[in-house]
Protein backbone atom coordinates (compact mmCIF):
# COMPACT_ATOMS: atom_id res chain seq x y z
CA UNK A 1 0.00 0.00 0.00
CA UNK A 2 3.07 1.87 1.00
CA UNK A 3 4.44 1.79 -2.79
CA UNK A 4 1.34 2.34 -4.02
CA UNK A 5 0.94 5.74 -2.43
CA UNK A 6 4.50 7.02 -3.37
CA UNK A 7 4.34 5.44 -6.93
CA UNK A 8 4.53 8.67 -9.10
CA UNK A 9 2.10 6.76 -11.94
CA UNK A 10 -0.41 6.07 -8.84
CA UNK A 11 -3.01 8.79 -7.21
CA UNK A 12 -4.18 7.05 -4.35
CA UNK A 13 -7.97 8.26 -3.66
CA UNK A 14 -8.71 6.88 -0.23
CA UNK A 15 -12.28 7.64 1.62
CA UNK A 16 -13.46 8.42 -1.67
CA UNK A 17 -16.50 6.90 -3.68
CA UNK A 18 -17.40 6.31 -7.38
CA UNK A 19 -20.85 8.03 -8.19
CA UNK A 20 -21.15 7.50 -11.90
CA UNK A 21 -19.43 6.26 -14.67
CA UNK A 22 -20.20 6.62 -18.55
CA UNK A 23 -18.61 5.83 -21.74
CA UNK A 24 -17.19 3.21 -22.93
CA UNK A 25 -13.40 0.59 -23.42
CA UNK A 26 -11.07 3.45 -23.73
CA UNK A 27 -12.87 6.23 -23.07
CA UNK A 28 -14.29 5.95 -19.28
CA UNK A 29 -15.89 9.03 -17.88
CA UNK A 30 -15.71 8.72 -14.14
CA UNK A 31 -17.18 10.66 -11.38
CA UNK A 32 -15.65 10.42 -7.89
CA UNK A 33 -16.67 11.80 -4.68
CA UNK A 34 -13.79 12.39 -2.30
CA UNK A 35 -15.15 12.29 0.86
CA UNK A 36 -14.38 15.23 3.90
CA UNK A 37 -11.78 13.94 6.28
CA UNK A 38 -12.10 17.65 8.34
CA UNK A 39 -7.77 16.78 7.99
CA UNK A 40 -6.31 19.16 5.61
CA UNK A 41 -3.99 16.03 4.17
CA UNK A 42 -1.08 18.28 2.66
CA UNK A 43 -0.80 19.74 6.49
CA UNK A 44 -1.14 16.74 8.58
CA UNK A 45 2.34 15.15 9.45
CA UNK A 46 0.63 11.73 10.88
CA UNK A 47 2.36 12.73 14.74
CA UNK A 48 -0.78 11.33 15.60
CA UNK A 49 -1.36 14.03 18.31
CA UNK A 50 -4.96 14.40 17.69
CA UNK A 51 -5.98 11.30 18.45
CA UNK A 52 -3.87 10.41 21.61
CA UNK A 53 -5.71 13.50 23.02
CA UNK A 54 -9.72 13.05 21.10
CA UNK A 55 -12.35 12.49 24.36
CA UNK A 56 -14.40 10.30 22.43
CA UNK A 57 -14.00 6.44 22.44
CA UNK A 58 -15.96 4.39 19.75
CA UNK A 59 -16.69 0.75 19.19
CA UNK A 60 -14.62 -0.15 16.44
CA UNK A 61 -17.15 -2.41 14.17
CA UNK A 62 -15.18 -2.09 11.43
CA UNK A 63 -11.68 -3.04 11.56
CA UNK A 64 -11.51 -4.53 15.31
CA UNK A 65 -14.44 -6.20 14.16
CA UNK A 66 -16.39 -4.46 17.74
CA UNK A 67 -13.33 -6.22 19.81
CA UNK A 68 -11.94 -3.09 20.65
CA UNK A 69 -12.45 1.00 20.30
CA UNK A 70 -10.96 3.53 18.28
CA UNK A 71 -11.44 7.75 19.08
CA UNK A 72 -13.82 10.39 16.87
CA UNK A 73 -11.10 10.99 15.33
CA UNK A 74 -9.10 8.11 14.05
CA UNK A 75 -7.29 6.56 11.13
CA UNK A 76 -8.82 3.22 9.64
CA UNK A 77 -5.78 1.06 11.04
CA UNK A 78 -2.39 1.32 12.07
CA UNK A 79 -0.86 0.80 8.84
CA UNK A 80 -3.54 3.18 6.86
CA UNK A 81 -1.91 5.04 3.78
CA UNK A 82 -2.20 8.21 3.81
CA UNK A 83 -0.56 8.31 7.49
CA UNK A 84 -4.08 10.88 7.88
CA UNK A 85 -6.97 10.48 10.23
CA UNK A 86 -10.42 11.60 9.89
CA UNK A 87 -13.25 12.95 11.61
CA UNK A 88 -15.89 10.60 12.05
CA UNK A 89 -18.75 13.53 11.92
CA UNK A 90 -21.31 11.14 13.65
CA UNK A 91 -19.58 10.63 16.79
CA UNK A 92 -17.39 13.40 17.30
CA UNK A 93 -18.25 15.72 20.09
CA UNK A 94 -17.96 19.24 17.64
CA UNK A 95 -20.21 17.75 15.26
CA UNK A 96 -22.89 16.73 17.19
CA UNK A 97 -22.75 19.37 19.81
CA UNK A 98 -20.57 22.02 19.26
CA UNK A 99 -18.18 21.55 21.97
CA UNK A 100 -14.59 20.40 22.25
CA UNK A 101 -12.33 21.40 19.57
CA UNK A 102 -9.35 19.49 20.99
CA UNK A 103 -7.95 18.00 17.80
CA UNK A 104 -7.44 21.29 16.69
CA UNK A 105 -5.67 23.02 19.50
CA UNK A 106 -3.03 20.59 19.88
CA UNK A 107 -2.85 20.12 16.00
CA UNK A 108 1.03 21.42 15.23
CA UNK A 109 0.24 21.96 11.85
CA UNK A 110 -2.76 23.70 11.58
CA UNK A 111 -4.10 20.48 9.83
CA UNK A 112 -7.88 20.26 11.28
CA UNK A 113 -10.66 21.80 8.97
CA UNK A 114 -14.24 20.93 10.18
CA UNK A 115 -15.76 23.34 7.29
CA UNK A 116 -14.02 20.81 4.62
CA UNK A 117 -16.26 19.91 2.24
CA UNK A 118 -16.56 16.68 -0.29
CA UNK A 119 -14.84 16.98 -2.90
CA UNK A 120 -16.24 15.72 -6.69
CA UNK A 121 -13.56 14.90 -9.32
CA UNK A 122 -14.60 13.95 -13.44
CA UNK A 123 -11.66 11.70 -14.55
CA UNK A 124 -11.02 10.17 -17.98
CA UNK A 125 -9.64 6.66 -17.61
CA UNK A 126 -8.92 3.75 -20.40
CA UNK A 127 -9.97 0.97 -18.31
CA UNK A 128 -11.77 -0.28 -15.06
CA UNK A 129 -10.31 -3.14 -12.14
CA UNK A 130 -12.70 -3.81 -9.72
CA UNK A 131 -11.30 -5.15 -7.20
CA UNK A 132 -13.92 -4.53 -3.90
CA UNK A 133 -13.33 -7.54 -2.13
CA UNK A 134 -15.75 -9.59 0.40
CA UNK A 135 -17.70 -9.31 3.27
CA UNK A 136 -18.03 -11.69 6.17
CA UNK A 137 -21.42 -13.28 6.94
CA UNK A 138 -22.83 -12.24 9.83
CA UNK A 139 -24.31 -15.85 12.06
CA UNK A 140 -26.84 -13.73 13.77
CA UNK A 141 -28.52 -14.95 10.81
CA UNK A 142 -28.82 -18.49 11.94
CA UNK A 143 -29.98 -18.40 15.72
CA UNK A 144 -28.68 -22.07 16.29
CA UNK A 145 -25.15 -20.48 16.85
CA UNK A 146 -26.40 -18.32 19.49
CA UNK A 147 -23.77 -15.45 18.23
CA UNK A 148 -24.43 -12.60 20.11
CA UNK A 149 -25.71 -14.28 22.97
CA UNK A 150 -22.28 -14.86 24.67
CA UNK A 151 -19.03 -12.42 24.01
CA UNK A 152 -17.00 -15.66 24.40
CA UNK A 153 -19.22 -16.65 20.56
CA UNK A 154 -16.41 -15.21 17.72
CA UNK A 155 -16.42 -15.42 14.60
CA UNK A 156 -13.05 -15.95 12.49
CA UNK A 157 -12.43 -12.43 11.99
CA UNK A 158 -12.74 -11.56 15.60
CA UNK A 159 -10.35 -14.22 16.79
CA UNK A 160 -8.20 -12.93 14.26
CA UNK A 161 -8.30 -9.85 16.12
CA UNK A 162 -7.75 -11.55 19.92
CA UNK A 163 -4.49 -13.24 18.54
CA UNK A 164 -3.16 -10.26 16.95
CA UNK A 165 -0.15 -8.47 18.64
CA UNK A 166 -1.69 -4.84 17.83
CA UNK A 167 -5.33 -6.51 18.89
CA UNK A 168 -6.85 -5.65 21.83
CA UNK A 169 -5.23 -7.80 24.11
CA UNK A 170 -2.07 -7.84 22.59
CA UNK A 171 -2.45 -11.37 20.96
CA UNK A 172 -3.07 -13.37 24.32
CA UNK A 173 -6.12 -15.33 23.66
CA UNK A 174 -8.23 -14.62 26.60
CA UNK A 175 -11.90 -15.24 27.43
CA UNK A 176 -14.51 -11.72 27.87
CA UNK A 177 -13.70 -12.19 31.12
CA UNK A 178 -10.10 -11.91 30.70
CA UNK A 179 -9.31 -15.66 31.75
CA UNK A 180 -7.16 -18.08 29.78
CA UNK A 181 -9.43 -20.85 27.85
CA UNK A 182 -9.08 -24.16 29.17
CA UNK A 183 -11.49 -25.64 26.04
CA UNK A 184 -12.38 -24.84 22.67
CA UNK A 185 -14.34 -25.27 19.74
CA UNK A 186 -14.04 -24.29 16.05
CA UNK A 187 -16.69 -24.58 13.65
CA UNK A 188 -16.22 -24.93 9.75
CA UNK A 189 -19.00 -24.29 7.39
CA UNK A 190 -21.16 -21.64 9.61
CA UNK A 191 -23.32 -19.84 6.74
CA UNK A 192 -21.20 -22.12 4.01
CA UNK A 193 -22.84 -25.49 1.78
CA UNK A 194 -25.75 -24.40 4.02
CA UNK A 195 -29.11 -24.08 1.48
CA UNK A 196 -30.48 -21.82 4.26
CA UNK A 197 -27.72 -19.47 3.80
CA UNK A 198 -24.87 -19.67 1.66
CA UNK A 199 -24.62 -23.05 -1.22
CA UNK A 200 -21.03 -22.83 -1.97
CA UNK A 201 -17.87 -23.26 -0.03
CA UNK A 202 -16.05 -20.15 0.64
CA UNK A 203 -12.23 -21.65 0.52
CA UNK A 204 -10.37 -19.72 2.86
CA UNK A 205 -12.12 -21.15 6.06
CA UNK A 206 -10.75 -24.81 6.49
CA UNK A 207 -6.56 -23.52 6.26
CA UNK A 208 -7.51 -20.10 8.41
CA UNK A 209 -9.41 -22.66 11.23
CA UNK A 210 -6.39 -25.08 11.15
CA UNK A 211 -4.04 -22.11 11.25
CA UNK A 212 -6.62 -20.65 14.46
CA UNK A 213 -6.71 -24.04 16.37
CA UNK A 214 -3.08 -24.65 16.15
CA UNK A 215 -2.69 -20.93 17.48
CA UNK A 216 -4.96 -21.83 20.56
CA UNK A 217 -3.39 -24.98 20.99
CA UNK A 218 0.21 -23.48 20.68
CA UNK A 219 -0.46 -20.32 22.90
CA UNK A 220 -2.57 -21.31 25.28
CA UNK A 221 -2.37 -25.08 25.55
CA UNK A 222 -6.32 -25.14 25.47
CA UNK A 223 -8.01 -28.31 24.35
CA UNK A 224 -9.11 -28.07 21.13
CA UNK A 225 -11.85 -29.16 19.44
CA UNK A 226 -12.33 -28.90 15.42
CA UNK A 227 -15.98 -29.35 14.15
CA UNK A 228 -15.55 -29.86 9.76
CA UNK A 229 -17.22 -31.44 7.57
CA UNK A 230 -14.47 -31.77 4.67
CA UNK A 231 -10.85 -30.66 5.35
CA UNK A 232 -10.20 -28.41 1.86
CA UNK A 233 -6.49 -28.18 2.11
CA UNK A 234 -6.27 -28.11 -1.57
CA UNK A 235 -3.20 -25.05 -2.07
CA UNK A 236 0.48 -25.30 -1.94
CA UNK A 237 2.13 -27.03 1.36
CA UNK A 238 -1.98 -26.96 2.76
CA UNK A 239 -2.19 -30.86 3.13
CA UNK A 240 1.18 -30.62 4.78
CA UNK A 241 0.21 -28.15 7.36
CA UNK A 242 -3.07 -30.00 8.11
CA UNK A 243 -0.81 -33.03 8.72
CA UNK A 244 1.47 -31.23 10.97
CA UNK A 245 -1.87 -29.72 12.96
CA UNK A 246 -3.41 -32.90 13.33
CA UNK A 247 -0.11 -34.40 15.26
CA UNK A 248 -0.43 -31.54 17.77
CA UNK A 249 -3.08 -33.10 20.20
CA UNK A 250 -6.26 -31.40 18.44
CA UNK A 251 -8.74 -33.30 18.58
CA UNK A 252 -10.96 -33.34 14.99
CA UNK A 253 -14.65 -33.98 14.79
CA UNK A 254 -15.55 -34.79 11.00
CA UNK A 255 -19.33 -33.78 11.52
CA UNK A 256 -20.91 -30.28 11.58
CA UNK A 257 -21.42 -28.59 14.78
CA UNK A 258 -24.75 -27.43 14.17
CA UNK A 259 -25.70 -25.98 17.45
CA UNK A 260 -24.26 -23.69 20.64
CA UNK A 261 -25.86 -23.34 23.45
CA UNK A 262 -25.00 -20.41 26.05
CA UNK A 263 -25.12 -22.87 29.45
CA UNK A 264 -26.42 -21.36 32.52
CA UNK A 265 -22.72 -20.50 33.32
CA UNK A 266 -21.57 -19.29 31.21
CA UNK A 267 -19.70 -22.05 29.05
CA UNK A 268 -20.65 -23.06 25.78
CA UNK A 269 -21.95 -26.37 24.46
CA UNK A 270 -21.05 -27.34 20.60
CA UNK A 271 -23.32 -30.53 19.47
CA UNK A 272 -22.37 -32.09 16.52
CA UNK A 273 -22.88 -35.48 14.95
CA UNK A 274 -19.64 -37.44 14.82
CA UNK A 275 -19.85 -38.75 11.37
CA UNK A 276 -17.06 -41.54 11.77
CA UNK A 277 -17.94 -42.43 15.08
CA UNK A 278 -21.68 -42.34 14.22
CA UNK A 279 -22.55 -40.87 17.42
CA UNK A 280 -23.92 -37.54 19.42
CA UNK A 281 -21.31 -35.80 20.78
CA UNK A 282 -21.48 -32.59 22.62
CA UNK A 283 -18.75 -30.23 24.56
CA UNK A 284 -18.82 -27.87 26.36
CA UNK A 285 -16.02 -25.17 26.06
CA UNK A 286 -15.05 -21.89 27.06
CA UNK A 287 -14.83 -19.89 23.42
CA UNK A 288 -15.96 -21.09 19.95
CA UNK A 289 -14.68 -19.49 16.77
CA UNK A 290 -17.30 -19.99 14.21
CA UNK A 291 -15.59 -19.96 10.35
CA UNK A 292 -18.53 -17.83 8.78
CA UNK A 293 -18.74 -17.38 5.43
CA UNK A 294 -17.46 -14.98 2.54
CA UNK A 295 -20.10 -13.39 0.87
CA UNK A 296 -20.78 -10.74 -1.63
CA UNK A 297 -20.02 -6.69 0.12
CA UNK A 298 -23.45 -5.73 0.84
CA UNK A 299 -23.47 -2.51 -1.65
CA UNK A 300 -22.70 -5.22 -4.68
CA UNK A 301 -25.74 -4.37 -6.12
CA UNK A 302 -25.01 -0.43 -6.36
CA UNK A 303 -21.48 -1.39 -7.46
CA UNK A 304 -22.75 -3.67 -10.21
CA UNK A 305 -25.19 -0.92 -11.60
CA UNK A 306 -22.61 1.43 -11.80
CA UNK A 307 -19.92 -0.67 -13.94
CA UNK A 308 -22.26 -2.68 -15.18
CA UNK A 309 -21.16 -5.93 -13.82
CA UNK A 310 -23.29 -8.91 -13.98
CA UNK A 311 -23.74 -11.39 -11.41
CA UNK A 312 -23.17 -15.10 -10.60
CA UNK A 313 -26.28 -16.74 -8.75
CA UNK A 314 -24.02 -17.16 -5.72
CA UNK A 315 -24.22 -13.24 -6.07
CA UNK A 316 -20.38 -12.37 -6.64
CA UNK A 317 -19.36 -10.54 -9.86
CA UNK A 318 -19.35 -12.05 -13.52
CA UNK A 319 -16.32 -13.18 -14.64
CA UNK A 320 -16.58 -13.41 -19.52
CA UNK A 321 -15.85 -17.05 -18.66
CA UNK A 322 -15.98 -19.28 -15.68
CA UNK A 323 -12.31 -21.41 -17.05
CA UNK A 324 -11.24 -19.60 -19.69
CA UNK A 325 -11.62 -15.44 -18.96
CA UNK A 326 -11.35 -15.22 -15.08
CA UNK A 327 -10.80 -11.38 -14.87
CA UNK A 328 -12.85 -9.71 -17.67
CA UNK A 329 -16.66 -8.99 -17.75
CA UNK A 330 -18.95 -8.84 -20.30
CA UNK A 331 -18.14 -5.14 -20.88
CA UNK A 332 -14.39 -4.06 -22.79
CA UNK A 333 -12.56 -2.67 -20.17
CA UNK A 334 -13.64 -3.59 -16.92
CA UNK A 335 -12.14 -6.34 -14.99
CA UNK A 336 -12.01 -7.47 -11.90
CA UNK A 337 -10.13 -8.48 -9.30
CA UNK A 338 -9.72 -10.89 -6.50
CA UNK A 339 -12.49 -11.72 -3.95
CA UNK A 340 -15.50 -9.45 -5.48
CA UNK A 341 -15.54 -12.54 -8.54
CA UNK A 342 -15.53 -15.74 -5.78
CA UNK A 343 -14.19 -16.11 -2.24
CA UNK A 344 -10.46 -16.99 -2.60
CA UNK A 345 -7.57 -16.50 -0.22
CA UNK A 346 -4.14 -14.37 -0.56
CA UNK A 347 -1.97 -16.47 -3.05
CA UNK A 348 -4.92 -16.88 -5.41
CA UNK A 349 -5.96 -13.21 -5.05
CA UNK A 350 -2.48 -11.94 -6.33
CA UNK A 351 -2.78 -14.39 -9.13
CA UNK A 352 -6.20 -12.85 -10.23
CA UNK A 353 -5.06 -9.21 -9.75
CA UNK A 354 -1.46 -9.84 -11.36
CA UNK A 355 -3.66 -11.50 -14.39
CA UNK A 356 -6.66 -8.98 -14.07
CA UNK A 357 -3.83 -5.55 -14.42
CA UNK A 358 -1.69 -7.46 -17.15
CA UNK A 359 -5.02 -7.54 -19.03
CA UNK A 360 -5.00 -3.48 -18.90
CA UNK A 361 -1.50 -3.46 -19.57
CA UNK A 362 -2.64 -5.51 -22.83
CA UNK A 363 -5.30 -3.61 -23.78
CA UNK A 364 -3.11 -0.41 -23.34
CA UNK A 365 -0.47 -1.78 -25.88
CA UNK A 366 -2.56 -2.45 -28.19
CA UNK A 367 -4.04 1.20 -28.34
CA UNK A 368 -7.00 0.34 -30.87
CA UNK A 369 -9.73 -2.66 -30.05
CA UNK A 370 -10.89 -4.62 -32.61
CA UNK A 371 -14.90 -4.99 -31.91
CA UNK A 372 -17.26 -7.58 -34.22
CA UNK A 373 -18.89 -6.15 -37.30
CA UNK A 374 -22.01 -7.95 -36.41
CA UNK A 375 -23.43 -4.79 -34.74
CA UNK A 376 -26.87 -3.03 -34.74
CA UNK A 377 -27.25 0.52 -36.43
CA UNK A 378 -30.21 2.87 -36.48
CA UNK A 379 -31.40 4.22 -39.41
CA UNK A 380 -32.10 7.97 -38.32
CA UNK A 381 -34.60 8.69 -40.94
CA UNK A 382 -37.14 5.37 -39.96
CA UNK A 383 -36.37 6.39 -36.29
CA UNK A 384 -39.44 7.81 -34.64
CA UNK A 385 -37.77 8.31 -30.88
CA UNK A 386 -39.66 6.11 -28.76
CA UNK A 387 -36.97 5.07 -26.77
CA UNK A 388 -37.60 1.64 -26.70
CA UNK A 389 -34.57 0.10 -27.88
CA UNK A 390 -33.36 2.02 -25.07
CA UNK A 391 -34.44 -0.12 -22.76
CA UNK A 392 -34.81 -3.42 -24.56
CA UNK A 393 -30.69 -2.67 -24.72
CA UNK A 394 -28.65 -5.28 -21.98
CA UNK A 395 -25.68 -3.19 -22.47
CA UNK A 396 -26.87 0.36 -22.13
CA UNK A 397 -25.45 0.72 -25.75
CA UNK A 398 -28.08 2.71 -27.34
CA UNK A 399 -28.47 6.44 -26.53
CA UNK A 400 -30.15 9.38 -27.36
CA UNK A 401 -28.57 11.88 -29.43
CA UNK A 402 -28.51 15.67 -30.33
CA UNK A 403 -31.43 14.85 -32.71
CA UNK A 404 -33.91 13.04 -30.38
CA UNK A 405 -32.84 10.09 -32.40
CA UNK A 406 -31.35 6.33 -31.02
CA UNK A 407 -27.81 6.26 -32.11
CA UNK A 408 -26.05 3.05 -30.79
CA UNK A 409 -22.41 2.97 -29.81
CA UNK A 410 -20.70 0.41 -31.62
CA UNK A 411 -18.21 -0.44 -29.30
CA UNK A 412 -20.52 -1.28 -26.73
CA UNK A 413 -23.15 -2.93 -28.65
CA UNK A 414 -22.49 -6.96 -27.94
CA UNK A 415 -24.93 -7.79 -31.32
CA UNK A 416 -27.80 -9.39 -30.13
CA UNK A 417 -30.15 -7.92 -31.93
CA UNK A 418 -32.62 -7.30 -29.39
CA UNK A 419 -33.27 -3.56 -30.14
CA UNK A 420 -33.69 -4.84 -33.77
CA UNK A 421 -36.66 -6.80 -33.07
CA UNK A 422 -37.91 -4.59 -30.63
CA UNK A 423 -37.90 -1.20 -33.04
CA UNK A 424 -41.51 -0.54 -33.81
CA UNK A 425 -40.99 1.61 -36.83
CA UNK A 426 -37.85 -1.16 -38.14
CA UNK A 427 -35.12 1.89 -38.05
CA UNK A 428 -33.12 -0.57 -36.62
CA UNK A 429 -30.51 -3.09 -39.07
CA UNK A 430 -28.63 -5.88 -37.31
CA UNK A 431 -25.72 -6.11 -39.72
CA UNK A 432 -25.09 -9.31 -40.98
CA UNK A 433 -28.35 -10.97 -39.46
CA UNK A 434 -30.90 -8.45 -41.25
CA UNK A 435 -34.56 -9.01 -41.80
CA UNK A 436 -33.74 -9.76 -45.20
CA UNK A 437 -31.09 -12.28 -44.94
CA UNK A 438 -33.10 -14.25 -41.97
CA UNK A 439 -36.39 -14.06 -44.32
CA UNK A 440 -34.26 -14.98 -47.25
CA UNK A 441 -33.39 -18.50 -45.43
CA UNK A 442 -36.80 -18.79 -43.95
CA UNK A 443 -38.21 -18.85 -48.25
CA UNK A 444 -35.42 -20.96 -48.73
CA UNK A 445 -35.73 -23.75 -46.44
CA UNK A 446 -39.14 -24.28 -47.00
CA UNK A 447 -39.20 -24.04 -51.05
CA UNK A 448 -36.10 -27.07 -50.14
CA UNK A 449 -38.40 -29.06 -47.95
CA UNK A 450 -41.10 -29.53 -50.24
CA UNK B 1 -32.04 -47.77 -46.69
CA UNK B 2 -35.45 -47.27 -47.50
CA UNK B 3 -37.35 -43.98 -47.98
CA UNK B 4 -40.61 -42.82 -46.99
CA UNK B 5 -43.11 -41.50 -49.47
CA UNK B 6 -46.13 -39.84 -48.48
CA UNK B 7 -48.94 -41.79 -49.77
CA UNK B 8 -51.44 -38.48 -49.31
CA UNK B 9 -51.23 -35.80 -46.99
CA UNK B 10 -53.63 -36.80 -44.86
CA UNK B 11 -52.63 -40.31 -44.30
CA UNK B 12 -48.76 -39.21 -43.35
CA UNK B 13 -48.85 -35.67 -43.05
CA UNK B 14 -44.96 -34.10 -42.12
CA UNK B 15 -45.00 -30.94 -41.37
CA UNK B 16 -42.50 -28.34 -41.97
CA UNK B 17 -41.28 -26.36 -38.97
CA UNK B 18 -38.92 -23.44 -39.10
CA UNK B 19 -36.95 -23.58 -35.77
CA UNK B 20 -35.46 -20.09 -34.54
CA UNK B 21 -32.04 -21.16 -32.72
CA UNK B 22 -29.91 -19.14 -30.87
CA UNK B 23 -26.28 -19.18 -31.56
CA UNK B 24 -25.12 -19.67 -28.14
CA UNK B 25 -27.42 -22.30 -26.07
CA UNK B 26 -30.36 -23.89 -28.72
CA UNK B 27 -27.96 -23.67 -31.40
CA UNK B 28 -25.15 -25.36 -29.56
CA UNK B 29 -27.54 -27.66 -28.54
CA UNK B 30 -29.13 -28.98 -31.43
CA UNK B 31 -25.46 -29.36 -32.63
CA UNK B 32 -24.85 -31.48 -29.50
CA UNK B 33 -27.72 -33.65 -30.21
CA UNK B 34 -26.27 -34.48 -33.99
CA UNK B 35 -22.95 -35.01 -32.30
CA UNK B 36 -24.46 -37.71 -30.01
CA UNK B 37 -26.67 -39.25 -32.64
CA UNK B 38 -29.64 -38.35 -30.86
CA UNK B 39 -32.98 -38.73 -33.15
CA UNK B 40 -34.14 -35.58 -33.73
CA UNK B 41 -37.27 -35.17 -36.47
CA UNK B 42 -35.69 -33.86 -39.87
CA UNK B 43 -39.05 -31.49 -39.98
CA UNK B 44 -37.37 -29.01 -38.21
CA UNK B 45 -35.60 -26.00 -40.59
CA UNK B 46 -33.77 -24.30 -38.07
CA UNK B 47 -32.51 -21.02 -38.53
CA UNK B 48 -29.60 -19.44 -36.71
CA UNK B 49 -29.72 -15.73 -34.97
CA UNK B 50 -27.36 -14.40 -32.25
CA UNK B 51 -30.03 -14.63 -29.72
CA UNK B 52 -33.77 -15.36 -29.47
CA UNK B 53 -34.65 -11.63 -28.73
CA UNK B 54 -33.69 -11.30 -32.23
CA UNK B 55 -36.79 -13.05 -33.43
CA UNK B 56 -39.40 -10.18 -34.70
CA UNK B 57 -42.83 -10.93 -34.62
CA UNK B 58 -43.38 -10.32 -37.64
CA UNK B 59 -40.25 -13.05 -39.24
CA UNK B 60 -42.57 -15.73 -37.52
CA UNK B 61 -45.46 -14.59 -38.96
CA UNK B 62 -43.54 -13.77 -42.12
CA UNK B 63 -42.51 -17.64 -41.65
CA UNK B 64 -46.65 -19.20 -41.11
CA UNK B 65 -47.20 -16.84 -44.74
CA UNK B 66 -44.40 -18.73 -46.76
CA UNK B 67 -46.12 -22.25 -45.46
CA UNK B 68 -44.48 -22.97 -42.51
CA UNK B 69 -46.57 -25.24 -40.51
CA UNK B 70 -45.13 -24.81 -37.14
CA UNK B 71 -42.73 -21.98 -35.77
CA UNK B 72 -40.64 -23.17 -32.84
CA UNK B 73 -38.26 -20.45 -30.57
CA UNK B 74 -35.54 -21.80 -28.59
CA UNK B 75 -33.58 -19.20 -26.55
CA UNK B 76 -31.11 -19.79 -23.33
CA UNK B 77 -32.92 -20.35 -20.02
CA UNK B 78 -33.99 -17.58 -18.16
CA UNK B 79 -30.96 -16.29 -16.20
CA UNK B 80 -28.68 -17.45 -18.89
CA UNK B 81 -28.78 -15.26 -21.52
CA UNK B 82 -25.77 -15.01 -23.35
CA UNK B 83 -26.43 -11.41 -23.78
CA UNK B 84 -28.08 -10.80 -19.84
CA UNK B 85 -31.61 -10.15 -20.73
CA UNK B 86 -32.21 -10.40 -24.84
CA UNK B 87 -34.45 -13.41 -23.51
CA UNK B 88 -36.59 -11.61 -21.54
CA UNK B 89 -37.96 -10.09 -24.59
CA UNK B 90 -38.60 -13.25 -25.97
CA UNK B 91 -40.20 -14.47 -23.38
CA UNK B 92 -42.88 -11.72 -23.74
CA UNK B 93 -43.20 -11.37 -26.91
CA UNK B 94 -43.84 -15.05 -28.00
CA UNK B 95 -47.28 -15.43 -25.35
CA UNK B 96 -48.52 -11.96 -26.76
CA UNK B 97 -47.93 -13.30 -30.26
CA UNK B 98 -49.95 -16.35 -29.27
CA UNK B 99 -52.93 -14.93 -28.03
CA UNK B 100 -52.63 -12.88 -31.19
CA UNK B 101 -52.31 -15.47 -34.05
CA UNK B 102 -56.08 -17.00 -32.86
CA UNK B 103 -57.36 -13.70 -33.68
CA UNK B 104 -55.39 -13.91 -37.51
CA UNK B 105 -56.81 -17.78 -37.89
CA UNK B 106 -54.05 -19.45 -36.81
CA UNK B 107 -54.02 -22.11 -33.71
CA UNK B 108 -51.43 -20.68 -31.37
CA UNK B 109 -50.34 -24.23 -30.33
CA UNK B 110 -48.50 -23.72 -34.01
CA UNK B 111 -46.10 -21.70 -32.53
CA UNK B 112 -44.06 -22.51 -29.26
CA UNK B 113 -41.60 -21.10 -27.00
CA UNK B 114 -39.01 -22.80 -24.97
CA UNK B 115 -35.35 -23.18 -23.48
CA UNK B 116 -32.96 -25.25 -24.43
CA UNK B 117 -28.71 -24.50 -23.12
CA UNK B 118 -26.05 -26.29 -25.48
CA UNK B 119 -25.41 -29.25 -22.71
CA UNK B 120 -29.22 -30.07 -22.90
CA UNK B 121 -29.35 -31.88 -26.30
CA UNK B 122 -31.28 -34.97 -25.28
CA UNK B 123 -33.69 -31.47 -24.21
CA UNK B 124 -33.22 -30.11 -27.76
CA UNK B 125 -34.31 -33.94 -29.08
CA UNK B 126 -37.36 -34.35 -26.52
CA UNK B 127 -38.83 -30.71 -27.84
CA UNK B 128 -38.26 -30.99 -31.22
CA UNK B 129 -40.23 -34.26 -31.40
CA UNK B 130 -42.69 -33.38 -29.66
CA UNK B 131 -43.73 -30.03 -31.07
CA UNK B 132 -43.28 -32.44 -34.68
CA UNK B 133 -46.56 -34.72 -33.27
CA UNK B 134 -48.51 -31.46 -31.82
CA UNK B 135 -48.20 -29.87 -35.66
CA UNK B 136 -48.71 -32.72 -37.42
CA UNK B 137 -51.89 -33.49 -35.46
CA UNK B 138 -52.80 -29.81 -36.12
CA UNK B 139 -52.42 -30.74 -40.07
CA UNK B 140 -50.76 -28.55 -42.95
CA UNK B 141 -51.24 -24.81 -42.38
CA UNK B 142 -52.48 -24.54 -45.80
CA UNK B 143 -55.56 -25.82 -44.70
CA UNK B 144 -56.20 -24.03 -41.67
CA UNK B 145 -55.86 -20.49 -43.45
CA UNK B 146 -57.92 -21.80 -46.27
CA UNK B 147 -55.53 -21.27 -48.98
Amino acid sequence: MMDAGRHPNITLLTYSEVEEVSGYIGNFNVRIRKQARSVQEDLCTGCGLCQEKCPTKVLDTAFEAGMGKRKAIYKPFAQAIPNVPLIDRENCLFFTKGRCKLCEKVCPTGAIDYEQEDQLLDVQVGAILVATGFAPWNPVQLSQYSYGRSPNILTGLQFERLTSATGPTGGEILTAEGKKPERVALIHCVGSRDERAHAYCSRICCMYSLKQAHQVRDKTGAAVYDFYMDMRAFGKAYEEFYARVQEEGITFVRGRGTEVQVLPDGKLQVKAEDTLLGRLVAVDVDIVILATAVEPQSDAGRVAGLFGLGRTPDGFFAEAHPKLRPVETSTGGVFLAGACQGPRDVPDTVTHAGAAAMEVVRLFNQGEVTISPTVAVVDAEQCVGCGECILACPYSAIARNAEERAEINAALCHGCGTCAATCPAGAITALHFTDEEIVAQIDGLLVLAT
Amino acid sequence: MKVERNITMSESFEPRIVAFLCNWCSYAGADNAGIARMQSPANILPVRVMCSGRVAPEMILRAFRSGADGVLVLGCHIGDCHYISGNHRTAKRIPLLRNLLGHVGINPDRLRLDWVSSAEAPKFASVTQEFVETVRSLGPIAEEMGG
